[in-house]
């Protein structure tokens, strides 16, 4: 049956207290989501003052400002600093998100920081996206063509077939609309989860690709598809404001249209 | 621990190549059970008392009989379409899964049927 409570070794005690510098004026709370997997303790969450004053504006410069200046353990995910690899993803203020493009200022009273819901955790705020990954792996997230490609040029497409896959395509495989769906959290492993639905798409509906019928063959199971509920968690959540509800809506009309 | 690849436990058993009709099945029950629920409230709002004659002589109408069988039929697709995703959705356990899909099934058909043994009694079975 579904589980509405935590394990009992994942249940989450009270963490430690960093008080702010002397003379910070503009001081945030961040509670932070701490485990240890070598530790053998439970999860906890700590609570770390942040002096906003000598800080950057997002809720990342304060997680990379608490780790090189107050609690060197804490581990989380990030590159880019600029929304574009999707490494920082993770629930803050209740919302998955990128920590890189959250403003630290849109949040009122203590900022609450968790990984990404329902994913194993490595460590802290770091997921394991194992899973999440192999799911991509799956829908072949690469062209596939019978017609080989011209000798001299590109396979070409016209510009209203290239603007049906600007939308898609501009996911950044962050997770936050997987981790963010609650038919995922459930049967995460069967059902594909809005990422990975909104990659199957983005080759569906590419003019270039000849493996359309492959593809939707692949995708018709009541599991790795049909899981969708329409919840639009995905939609709210995606940072790159891209809409994985409104292309698995499309996939599903593509396959009753095939049989009528 | 299993020691298969991700990509393997993801790829699982392959697609079951089914869940459209399902999901179109369920579209179709929606739309017919919203137009003949509106019928069945009118329907019921315009009654002038809730006697057991006037009720029987409603159903026996042949309209009604005729209308009142297709919602039963709606309704009783609709919900096992239904429950079966909740099922699918919160049941995890293989035997408990497949078992709470027989008893759901053969429930809503023994449900289904009753109503409709009813309905037909009044409309064609004559005498009270």
């Amino acid at each position: 049956m579904a589980e509405f409570r935590l394990p009992a070794n994942s249940r989450i005690r009270k963490g430690r207290h960093f008080p702010a510098a002397d003379g910070a004026k503009n001081v945030q709370r961040y509670v932070v989501y701490r485990y240890d997997p070598d530790s053998g303790d439970n999860p906890r969450m700590d609570t770390y003052e942040v002096d906003m004053d000598d800080c950057g504006p997002m809720v990342l410069d304060a997680l990379i400002k608490i780790k090189n200046e107050i609690d060197s353990t804490l581990t989380f995910r990030r590159s880019c600093r600029e929304g574009i690899c999707g490494s920082c993803a993770m629930n803050i203020d209740g919302r998955n998100t990128l920590a890189c493009t959250k403003p630290a200022d849109s949040v009122r009273g203590d900022v609450k920081i968790y990984p990404l819901p329902h994913m194993p955790v490595v460590k802290d705020l770091v997921p394991d996206l194992t899973n999440f990954y192999a799911q991509y792996a799956s829908i072949k997230p690469w062209l596939q063509a019978r017609t080989p490609a011209p000798p001299d040029s590109e396979r070409l497409q016209s510009k209203e077939d290239q603007e049906k896959i600007d939308e898609p395509a501009a996911c950044i495989l962050c997770a936050c609309c997987s981790t963010s769906c609650p038919s995922y959290w459930w049967n995460s492993d069967r059902y594909l989860g809005p990422a990975a639905l909104l990659a199957a798409y983005r080759w569906l509906v590419d003019s270039r690709d000849e493996a359309t019928g492959e593809r939707l063959d692949e995708l018709e199971d009541p599991f790795r598809l049909y899981r969708c509920h329409t919840i639009m968690n995905c939609s709210q959540a995606c940072p790159k404001d891209l809409n994985p509800a409104r292309a698995i809506a499309a996939t599903k009309k593509m396959l009753v249209e095939r049989r009528h | 621990m299993s020691l298969r690849s991700p990509l393997g436990r993801v790829l699982g058993h392959g697609s079951a190549k089914e869940g459209t009709g399902h999901f179109w099945s369920q579209r179709l029950t929606a739309i017919s059970n919203a137009v003949l629920g509106v019928w069945f409230l009118a329907a019921m709002l315009g009654m002038e008392s809730f006697t057991q004659a006037e009720l029987r002589a409603w159903i026996a109408a042949p309209v009604n009989a005729v209308l009142l069988t297709l919602l039963t039929l709606s309704l009783a697709r609709h919900a096992s379409l239904g429950v079966q995703v909740v099922i699918e959705d919160y049941v995890h356990g293989p035997l408990m899964k497949v078992s709470s899909l027989i008893v759901m099934k053969f429930a809503h058909i023994v449900v289904a049927a009753a109503a409709l043994f009813a309905i037909l009694k009044i409309a064609v079975g004559g005498a009270a």
